[in-house]
């Protein structure tokens, strides 16, 4: 893609003038890093509190005559059940139960569900729904509103200045409210494992609200470099990497998408195949691998096993910055999936030492109750 | 000090060349986690493929400034791979190079020549 077809979040030109590197990511001039770094910009996160700029990823309103029931026809989840002030993580599911997209759908008020997906989805995502969905339900992209996530363990005495109740709400609350002096719909939850915060803001007043949170000296500004090695560490998926078309949530590892009652009743896309793979176990699944000593093992490093045979593939690997050491995640056989197993990965030609761990590879520190 | 447009650095003593990458190519590089140093005794021919240098988000070759022979690799990265952060064109360095060519030495850019380089990225 080239330059000028990039598009601009509303909070371009902040990051700029903090002196962030941009790169081209999901069809915007994205901050990788800014002048601390990503390793200092990851570890600030894990110990204070990081503000991150998602504008980037899709937002949109899901409107119509029964919406929470419509959605279930694309997800294999329990949304008409979803209370008004919840939220819910999901995947979009085409007919061979193939992921399309992972995605946060919730009820932060009673105007029907809120959805946030990838940016670098959002467009074909939302055709689909609405391929799969209209008349009954309409999709409305809200695409003049910004998207921050402030994280770490000082999010919320950062954010209780500005929006008092943020204390009183459990991971996974969704509440529309004015905070900043306009309309914000947040909830508390994240993509690095950290208590924290999403808040969708009116992309006219992001600017503002991002330089407000940043007058607070607990907060950092924290680049698309860090985000990625925040989410590994924490055992998250990143779509298009660790989870596509061709990727069920039974070999994703995430299994807890698939709801007890829609199990039963297989009424979702791909159910055959999914519920069949809960039955049998899947081929192949995703797994957390702790790199013992050696370098890095990077998307599309080789796994093997002790016999020196491939069995799988890394998808996502790096350097933890919370560990001081390797890790990475990847598909490999059922057989070879247990935690404490041995394997190899491949790293420029040479074998280096692995072992299944269980994931997160960090402890999440989600707040489940006050 | 001689420079390549790789962004290695040459230093040469003799017919022994050090070898490491530039103040400038540590900073775009960002925290260095992992450093692999060549082999003791394998000979390089220029451009190879010398070392390889890891930041939190991606690998990156090190290529060989000169070819010769490697004498002495930089064992002390192993455990303090932040080390070519701190002081890339001095403890930072990667190998020691018996040089074949001593001419492609002269041929690499001079430090003034490199930053009139560096002025144009």
């Amino acid at each position: 893609m080239s330059d000028e077809t990039l598009k601009k979040t509303p909070l371009y030109d902040a990051h700029v003038a903090a002196g962030a590197r941009m790169v081209p990511f999901a069809g915007y001039e994205m901050p990788v890093q800014y002048k601390d770094g990503v390793l200092k910009e990851h570890l600030w996160t894990r110990e204070s509190a990081g503000l991150f700029d998602v504008s980037h990823m899709g937002q949109a309103r899901l409107r119509g005559v029964s919406p929470l029931s419509a959605f279930e026809d694309v997800v294999p989840g329990d949304f008409i059940g979803l209370p008004a002030g919840r939220q819910k993580y999901s995947v979009l599911l085409n007919r061979k139960g193939g992921i399309i997209d992972d995605l946060m759908a919730s009820r932060p008020d009673d105007d029907g569900l809120f959805v946030i997906v990838n940016g670098a989805c959002k467009d074909g995502d939302f055709a689909f729904m609405n391929d799969e969905l209209a008349p009954q339900v309409t999709i409305d992209r809200l695409e003049d509103r910004a998207l921050l996530a402030l994280q770490g363990p000082k999010a919320v005495a950062v954010l209780k200045a500005h929006i008092p109740e943020c204390a009183d709400k459990v991971f996974m609350d969704s509440w529309a409210t004015t905070g900043f002096g306009v309309d914000v719909l947040i909830s508390r939850s994240g993509y690095t494992g950290e208590d924290g915060y999403e808040i969708s803001v009116p992309g006219h007043a992001a600017e503002r609200i991002w330089n407000t949170l940043l007058e607070d000296e607990r907060v950092r500004p924290i680049g698309l470099g860090a985000r990625d090695s925040l989410r590994l560490e924490a055992g998250l998926p990143l779509y298009g990497h660790d989870v596509d078309e061709t990727v069920s949530p039974v070999e994703a590892a995430l299994t807890f998408a698939v709801s007890k009652k829609r199990r039963d009743a297989q009424d979702f896309p791909g159910a055959a195949r999914i519920v069949k793979e809960l039955a049998e176990g899947p081929s192949r699944v995703r797994v957390g691998l702790k790199v013992l000593g050696g370098p890095p093992a990077r998307e599309g490093a080789e796994i093997a096993d002790t016999n020196g045979k491939v069995v799988g593939i890394v998808t996502s690997g790096g350097f933890a910055p919370s560990l001081g050491a390797p890790i990475a995640m990847g598909f490999v056989p059922s057989a070879l999936s247990a935690v404490g197993t041995k394997l190899n990965v491949i790293v420029r030609g040479r074998a280096g030492a692995a072992e299944v761990v269980a994931m997160p590879f960090v402890p999440n520190r989600y707040v489940r109750k006050v | 000090m001689r420079f390549t447009k790789d962004h290695e650095w040459v230093a040469l003593d003799g017919d022994i060349a050090t070898v490491g990458i530039t103040a400038y190519a540590a900073e775009q590089l960002g925290d260095v986690v992992f450093v692999e140093v060549p082999d003791v005794g394998k000979t390089l021919t220029q451009g190879d493929g010398m070392a390889v240098v890891e930041s939190v988000k991606a690998a990156s070759d090190v290529y060989a400034p000169v070819s010769g022979e490697v004498v002495e690799a930089n064992g002390e990265l192993g455990d303090a791979p932040e080390t070519v952060n701190a002081v890339p064109e001095a403890g930072g360095w990667f190998a020691k190079i018996k040089v074949s060519d001593p001419s492609q030495v002269d041929a690499l850019m001079d430090r003034a020549a490199y930053e009139a380089f560096l002025a144009t990225l």
